[in-house]
């Protein structure tokens, strides 16, 4: 140590001689203590071994196991039908909404309606977040609104909608607009001021103008934050789309749930919200899909 | 003159980082810009490639200038070959531009590959490949090798010799390295606090091995320069 110092610096030369203790005691190495970390059978769990396929199953099991206990209990009438009807009667409720058509009706009318509002709601949140991303200009303008509006919670919306919309399509979509504008403004203007300075020093380098900047560069690094501001804003679709079908919903989902509320149907209520969960999962796998296709050059996407 | 370059000042909030740079580089002339962290060697850099300005002096440089930086700078989502001509218009010829390209640097295998499947020393040769396909006149080197390995490090010095043997731009090294800069170099340039303070001319002949006498002489000379003092190992 006293040896690599003394070819920088003199001081500590002088320092490491007039200490002599430092430098003249013997050095003898001791023996350290050992950890074992060779490879043993012992250390690793068995279940780590497993076959993908076992945990495939193990997977499938639970869910399986929890619905066949649901099911018995509700047969032996440890709980009564009302609060929490059998697994078999929630399919006989499915069918009964399937037959009548009802339920493809209301599956193509709450769809409509979120990803209606999820298309003007992220375009809107797309065009204000690269404006505000790429120019100064639209980041003084847009920006501080943005902040401030985006603390709002839409559903605390919903009065002042139905004042100003009234109690039709409208209002819904609006509020399905102002709930996914936000996601996508605030990641895009995020993914779009992340891109590396350095990369767009090389892009200037090499002869890019403004427009050929953002095109070739700023764009293709930002978009992988700009699908995640989507994948946020489809959840957000469908908490709002939830939220907007209980203004007097007269079809979707939501009418299918204020019917069976006022007969008291508590199966076809979750039959119901098994379809919301459904097209939550739908809504992911779409998006997962698109993340794939569009950033092949990513090896580490994040899901859900 | 590829590079001319008169009393050049820059000031860094009250600091004066280049304290009057006078350059003169011939085309073809390969430089090496020697000195200590913070001496002005980047600042130096820069100017010549427009990305930053000086304050005061006039600074002339080629038009066809390209950079190779310290990391390569690549973008991540677009595939090797877009990378290379990502300044060029984009037509049916860019593709051709760029493999040829890839084929000089040795990945003419990788034309279609992701920047994030490279290793850092096959990036930095597209980076390479990416500066040489504009056919510069001025090519600047930001310290380009300084994060490869000892090995790959040497296997870039002879690309890079080669390369320029083949398209003789000017070229300015930015290094600390003192040995690359003697086996790279026509002259080498000192920096010290802003100013030049030593510029030689390399009088090594080719290949230039580090057991040759000159080439101790001149690196001796290079390091009492910079201020190393060089002990020869004491026994403990």
């Amino acid at each position: 140590m006293t040896d690599t110092l003394s070819v920088f610096s003199d001081a500590s030369e002088t320092a490491a001689r007039t200490t002599p203790s430092a430098s003249a005691a013997p050095r003898v190495a001791r023996f350290p203590r050992l950890e074992d970390l060779s490879p043993s059978e012992a250390k690793s769990s068995r279940w780590r071994q497993a076959s993908p396929w076992q945990r495939r199953a193990t997977r499938l099991l639970v869910p399986v196991l929890i619905i066949a206990a649901w099911q018995f209990v509700s047969e032996v009438g440890l709980v009564s039908d009302y609060v929490l009807p059998a697994p078999t009667a929630i399919i006989a409720a499915f069918q009964e909404l399937i037959v009548t058509g009802e339920l493809q009706r209301a599956i193509v009318t709450s769809s409509a309606r979120a990803i209606s509002g999820l298309v003007i709601g992220g375009t809107i949140g797309l065009v204000l977040g690269l404006f505000a991303g790429l120019w100064k200009l639209g980041d003084d303008v847009f920006d501080g609104p943005m902040q401030m509006l985006r603390m709002v919670p839409s559903i605390a919306l919903i009065p002042l909608f139905i004042v100003w919309f009234g109690i039709n399509e409208s209002a819904k979509i609006a509020l399905i607009i102002t709930a996914t504008a936000f996601p996508i403004y605030l990641n895009t203007y995020a993914g779009v001021r992340g891109v590396d300075n350095k990369l767009i020093e090389a892009g200037i380098i090499f002869g890019l103008d403004h427009r050929k900047l953002a095109r070739r560069i700023i764009l293709p690094t930002a978009l992988p934050s700009i699908l995640v501001g989507l994948r946020y804003a489809a959840g957000s679709s469908l908490l709002a789309l939830v939220a907007a079908e209980q203004i007097n919903a007269r079809s979707g989902i939501g009418y299918i749930l204020t019917i069976a509320n006022q007969n008291q149907r508590v199966d076809i209520i979750m039959a119901g919200i098994i379809v919301y969960a459904l097209l939550g999962l739908a809504l992911a796998a779409f998006m997962s899909f698109v993340e794939r296709v569009s950033l092949p050059w990513r090896t580490d996407i994040v899901l859900g | 003159m590829a590079v001319h370059l008169t009393d050049v000042r820059r000031i860094f909030s009250g600091r004066e980082v280049l304290a009057g740079i006078d350059l003169s580089i011939v085309p073809g002339e390969f430089v090496a810009l020697l000195g200590h962290s913070g001496t002005g060697k980047t600042t130096i850099l820069r100017i010549l490639s427009g990305l930053d300005r000086a304050d005061f002096g006039t600074v002339r440089v080629p038009a066809a200038r390209s950079v190779v930086f310290q990391e390569p700078r690549l973008v991540p989502a677009k595939r090797v070959w877009q990378n290379v001509v990502i300044g060029h218009p984009q037509n049916g010829q860019a593709r051709e531009t760029a493999i040829s390209a890839l084929c000089e640097v040795g990945l003419g295998q990788h034309v279609d590959a992701w920047p994030k499947t490279l290793s850092g020393g096959e990036a930095q040769r597209v980076a390479l490949a990416r500066a040489l396909a504009v056919e510069p006149d001025l090519l600047l080197l930001d310290e380009p090798f300084a994060s490869l390995d000892a090995l790959t490090r040497m296997r870039m010095h002879d690309l890079v010799a080669q390369l320029w043997e083949r398209h003789h731009p000017a070229v300015v090294l930015v290094t600390h390295d003192v040995d690359e800069a003697i086996v790279l170099a026509d002259r080498v340039i000192v920096l010290n606090a802003g100013r030049i303070t030593l510029d030689v001319r390399v009088n090594v002949s080719k290949p230039r091995l580090r057991t040759d006498a000159r080439f101790a002489t001149l690196r001796q000379r290079l390091l009492d320069e910079l201020g190393v003092i060089s002990h020869p190992a004491r026994p403990d």
